[in-house]
C-alpha cells in the first residue's frame, strides 16, 4: 500500500449527512413505538373479556383537561426549540418551562386518576383484565412522562443558568423529538383506551 | 471527486505492539473495561459470544450423549430441561446477536471510512448490559436453591410458553432469571441496533453515498431496523410475564379470562424476525467475502440491497407459521402459508446473484472461501426444508418434532455459523494483525462440514419418524435409536472441530504469519489501514468515488467509478462525445 493522493477535483459534492441525534431518536422512537403496539394490541383485545368488575364504562372518565395540557406542551416544546435556534434564550427558557408545568399537570391528572380508582373504585393491576391492560398501558406511558419531564427539567436548569446556547439547538431538538412522541403516544392511549375500550 | 486514502505510515503496528507489550495486566484491564473504541468493543462482543459459544456447545453435546442411546440416564428429566432451555437462550440472545453486533461494530466504521460508532459511550453501555445479561442468566444456576442439582436454571424451553411460566407452574425465581436476562439484553440489543443506524446514515466519509455503500453496512442496516421493530415485542411481552409473575396481573393467566395463544403471538412477532436479525449478517459476510475470492465485483449490487430490504419487510409477516398447530384458522393459516413461501423470492434472488459472482470468477479456494461456499450450498438446503415446513397441513404432521430441530439448526450452524467461520478467516488477520494458519483451517473446515452433516442431515430422520423434541429419552423399540446415534457422533466432530478452531485463533495470534494492511488484495476501505488499525482508524477522513475504492486506488487506469451511472458518468460521456 502506497499513499496514493489524489487531490479532490474541482466540483467537490456537498457533503451534508444527516445528523446522528436526531437519527438515533428516529430509532429509539421507532424500537419505543413497537413495544407501545404490543400493550394497544393487548388492550385491544382484551376488551370486554374481563371476568369481573369494574368496566371501563363504570369507573372511567374522559380525562379532557390534562390531554389538552398534554398535547399542548407538544406546541410549547417546538416553540423553545425555535426560540433556541434563534438565540432567544430567555424565551427558551421560559417555553421549556411552560412545557414542564404542562407535562407535571397531566402526570398530576393521571395520579389523581388511579388514586380514585383504587380507593374508590377497588380497581387494581390484579382486578381484572381492564386492571391489567389499564394499567400496563397508561402506566408504560406515563413512565415515558416521567423519563421526558426529567429531561426537560434538566435542559430548563441550564437553560436558566444560561448554559444553554444557540448551538445547543440541535440537541433540544432532539429531546423535542422524544417529547412529540410521547404526545402522539397519547392520542393513540386516548383514543383505545377511553373512547374505544369505554 | 476522486478517492483519496491517506495512508498512516507514522503509526504503523510494530511501534503499537512494543507500546502495549510494556504495560501492565492492570493497565491492560482498565483499558478495555473503560474503552469507547469501536474496534475494542466489537472485539469484546466476539470474545463473549465465543465464550459461550463454547458453553452452549457444551450443553448441546450433554443433551445429545443424553439422547445418544435409548433409556439414558445421564443426566435427569429436570436437568436435561435446564439444558435445552439454556441452549436455545445462550445461541440466540449471547452467541448469535453478540457476535454479529460484535462484527458489526468493528468493521461499519471501517467500511464507511469513520473514526467510530456515531455514539461511543452508547456503544459501550450496550456492551456491558448486554454482557450483565448473560452473566445473569447463568448465575442461575448458583443462585437460588443453590449449587446442588441443577440450581434453578431456566427450563421452560427458550420461547417459554404459557402458562408454563406462570408463578403457579414456574415456583422460584428460575423463569425470572430468563426473562430479566432477556430484558437486559434487548436493551443493549436496541442500543447497538440505534447506534449502527445512526453510523451508517451520519457518519460515511464524502463520496460514500448509499448507492455506493458496501453491502455488509446495507444488510446491517436492515438488521438493525429489524431489531427495532422485533426486540421491542419481545421486551413488552417480557414486561408483561414480570407483571403477571410479581404484581399479579393476568395477561397471560388463561384462569383470568387471559391467553396463552398471545404470548405465542407477541414471542413469535420478535421471533421469526429474530432468524432474519441473524442470518441477514451472514448474508452481509458472503456480500463481501464471496466477490474478493472471486476476484468479481459483486453481482447485482441494486437486486441484493432491494432483496434484503425486502427479506426485512416479508419477515415481520411471516410469525404465525410457528403456531399452525394451535388451530388458527384456514383464511390465517393461508396468509401466513403464503407469506412464508413468498419471502423464498428474495432469498432465491441472493443465492442466484452470489452464483452469478461466482460464475466465471477467479475462484480462491481459502477457508474463509470454503466456509463462504458451504454456506451457499447448506443453506439453500435449509431453505428447502423450510418451505416443506411453511406448508400447513406438513406442519401439523412434523411441528415440534425433531425435522423441525433439524430445520433451523441447518439455518443456524450450516449457514449462520459457517459464515461466521468464513468471516473469522477473512477479518482475523485485520483485527489481529496476523493470519490464522490455512492448513489448520482446512482441517477445521473438512471436520466441522463431515460433523455438521453427520449431525444435521440425520437428524431429519428421527424427525419424520415422530420422534419429538425436548424429550430426554426414548424407549428401544421406537426405531430411532441408530439415526441418535450417528447424530450424536457427529456432534463430537464438530466439537474436536471447534477446538482445532479455538487452537488455531490462539496459536495463530503468536506465531502466524504477519498480514499487512491488505492480504486478501480486497477492495472496501477497512483494508486501507494498517493491521490492526490505530484507534482513530484514518487519519484523515478518506473520500471515495466508487463502491470498491481501494481497486479504484490500485487501478487509476480503469477506476470502478468510471462504470457509475450518474451525474458523473453523463458528463464524461457528454466530453467522450464533445
Amino acid at each position: 500500500m502506497s499513499d496514493v493522493a489524489v487531490a479532490p477535483s474541482g466540483a467537490n459534492v456537498a457533503w451534508n449527512p444527516p445528523a446522528r441525534g436526531i437519527v438515533g431518536m428516529v430509532c429509539l422512537i421507532l424500537a419505543e413505538a413497537s413495544i407501545f403496539i404490543i400493550f394497544i394490541v393487548a388492550y385491544i383485545y382484551y376488551i370486554g373479556k374481563s371476568l369481573n368488575g369494574p368496566t371501563p364504562k363504570d369507573v372511567l372518565s374522559l380525562p379532557i383537561f390534562t390531554s389538552i395540557c398534554l398535547l399542548s406542551s407538544s406546541l410549547t416544546v417546538h416553540a423553545a426549540v425555535s426560540a433556541l435556534r434563534r438565540g432567544r434564550q430567555r424565551l427558551c427558557s421560559l417555553w421549556l418551562a411552560a412545557t414542564v408545568l404542562l407535562g407535571g399537570i397531566f402526570l398530576a391528572g393521571t395520579a389523581h386518576e388511579w388514586y380514585d380508582l383504587i380507593y374508590n373504585h377497588g380497581l387494581t393491576i390484579s382486578t381484572n383484565l381492564f386492571g391489567t391492560t389499564f394499567y400496563s398501558l397508561v402506566g408504560l406511558h406515563a413512565s415515558h412522562v416521567v423519563v421526558g419531564l426529567i429531561m426537560l427539567s434538566l435542559a430548563l436548569w441550564f437553560s436558566l443558568r444560561g448554559q444553554m446556547h444557540h448551538h445547543h439547538s440541535e440537541k433540544l431538538e432532539v429531546l423535542s423529538l422524544y417529547w412529540h412522541f410521547v404526545d402522539a403516544v397519547w392520542v393513540v392511549v386516548f383514543l383505545v383506551v377511553y373512547v374505544l375500550g369505554r | 471527486m476522486a478517492t483519496h486514502i491517506p495512508f498512516d505510515q507514522a503509526h504503523a503496528p510494530e511501534e503499537i505492539g512494543d507500546k502495549t507489550q510494556r504495560k501492565l495486566w492492570l493497565e491492560v484491564l482498565h483499558e478495555w473495561v473503560t474503552t469507547v473504541d469501536h474496534k475494542k468493543i466489537g472485539m469484546m462482543y466476539i470474545g463473549y459470544a465465543l465464550f459461550f459459544l463454547v458453553v452452549a456447545g457444551f450443553e448441546a453435546l450433554l443433551m445429545r450423549i443424553q439422547l445418544a442411546v435409548p433409556n439414558n440416564s445421564f443426566v435427569s428429566p429436570e436437568v436435561f430441561n435446564g439444558l435445552f432451555t439454556m441452549h436455545g437462550t445462550t445461541m440466540v440472545f449471547f452467541v448469535g446477536m453478540p457476535i454479529l453486533f460484535g462484527f458489526g461494530n468493528y468493521l461499519i466504521p471501517l467500511m464507511i471510512g469513520a473514526r467510530d460508532m456515531a455514539f461511543p459511550r452508547l456503544n459501550a453501555f450496550s456492551f456491558w448490559i448486554s454482557a450483565f445479561g448473560g452473566i445473569l442468566l447463568y448465575y442461575s444456576y448458583i443462585g437460588g436453591s443453590g449449587l446442588y442439582g441443577a440450581g434453578s436454571a431456566p427450563d421452560v424451553g427458550w420461547f417459554a410458553y404459557a402458562p408454563l411460566t406462570a408463578k403457579v407452574f414456574s415456583p422460584g425465581h428460575s423463569t425470572d432469571y430468563w426473562t430479566l436476562s432477556l430484558l437486559l439484553t434487548g436493551i443493549g440489543t436496541i442500543g447497538t441496533a440505534l447506534n449502527i443506524v445512526a453510523t451508517i446514515i451520519s457518519m460515511r466519509c464524502p463520496g460514500m453515498k448509499m448507492s455506493r455503500l458496501p453491502l455488509l453496512p446495507w444488510l446491517y442496516l436492515v438488521t438493525s431496523g429489524l431489531t427495532f421493530v422485533a426486540v421491542g415485542p419481545l421486551t413488552a411481552a417480557q414486561i408483561m410475564l414480570m407483571l403477571d409473575r410479581y404484581l399479579g396481573s393476568h395477561f397471560f393467566d388463561t384462569q383470568a379470562g387471559g391467553s396463552a395463544v398471545l404470548w405465542m403471538h407477541f414471542f413469535w412477532i420478535f421471533g421469526h424476525p429474530e432468524v432474519y436479525i441473524l442470518v441477514l449478517p451472514a448474508f452481509a459476510f458472503a456480500n463481501e467475502i464471496i466477490p474478493v475470492f472471486s476476484r468479481k465485483a459483486i453481482f447485482g449490487y441494486p437486486a441484493m440491497v432491494a432483496a434484503s430490504v425486502g427479506i426485512g419487510f416479508v419477515s415481520l409477516s411471516v410469525w404465525a407459521h410457528h403456531m399452525f398447530t394451535v388451530g388458527l384458522g384456514a383464511a390465517e393459516n393461508t396468509f401466513f402459508v403464503l407469506a412464508t413461501m413468498a419471502i423464498s423470492v428474495p432469498t432465491g434472488i441472493k443465492i442466484f446473484n452470489w452464483l452469478a459472482t461466482l460464475w466465471g470468477g477467479k475462484i480462491q479456494f481459502t477457508s474463509s472461501m470454503m466456509f463462504a461456499i458451504a454456506f451457499l450450498f447448506q443453506f439453500l438446503i435449509a431453505g428447502l426444508t423450510g418451505i416443506m415446513l411453511s406448508v400447513a397441513p406438513f406442519d401439523w404432521q412434523l411441528g415440534n418434532s425433531y425435522f423441525v430441530v433439524a430445520h433451523f439448526h441447518y439455518v443456524l450452524v450450516g449457514a449462520i455459523l459457517f459464515m461466521l467461520f468464513s468471516a473469522f478467516y477473512y477479518w482475523y488477520p485485520k483485527m489481529t494483525g496476523r493470519m490464522l494458519s490455512e492448513k489448520l483451517g482446512k482441517w477445521h473446515f473438512w471436520l466441522f462440514l463431515i460433523g455438521f452433516h453427520l449431525t444435521f442431515d440425520f437428524m431429519h430422520v428421527p424427525g419424520l419418524l415422530g420422534m419429538p423434541r425436548r424429550i430426554y429419552t426414548y424407549e428401544a423399540d421406537r426405531g430411532w435409536m441408530i439415526w441418535n446415534m450417528i447424530i450424536s457422533s457427529g456432534a463430537l466432530v464438530q466439537a474436536v472441530a471447534t477446538l482445532l478452531f479455538v487452537y488455531n485463533m490462539v496459536w495463530s495470534y503468536f506465531k502466524g504469519p504477519v498480514a499487512g494492511p491488505d492480504p486478501w488484495d480486497a477492495w472496501t476501505l477497512e483494508w486501507a489501514t494498517p493491521s490492526p488499525p490505530p484507534s482513530y482508524n484514518f487519519a484523515e477522513t478518506p473520500e471515495v468515488s466508487s463502491r470498491r475504492p481501494l481497486w479504484d486506488l490500485k487501478h487509476p487506469d480503469d477506476p470502478d467509478s468510471d462504470y457509475e451511472i450518474g451525474p458523473s458518468h453523463r458528463r464524461r460521456a457528454k466530453e467522450e462525445s464533445a
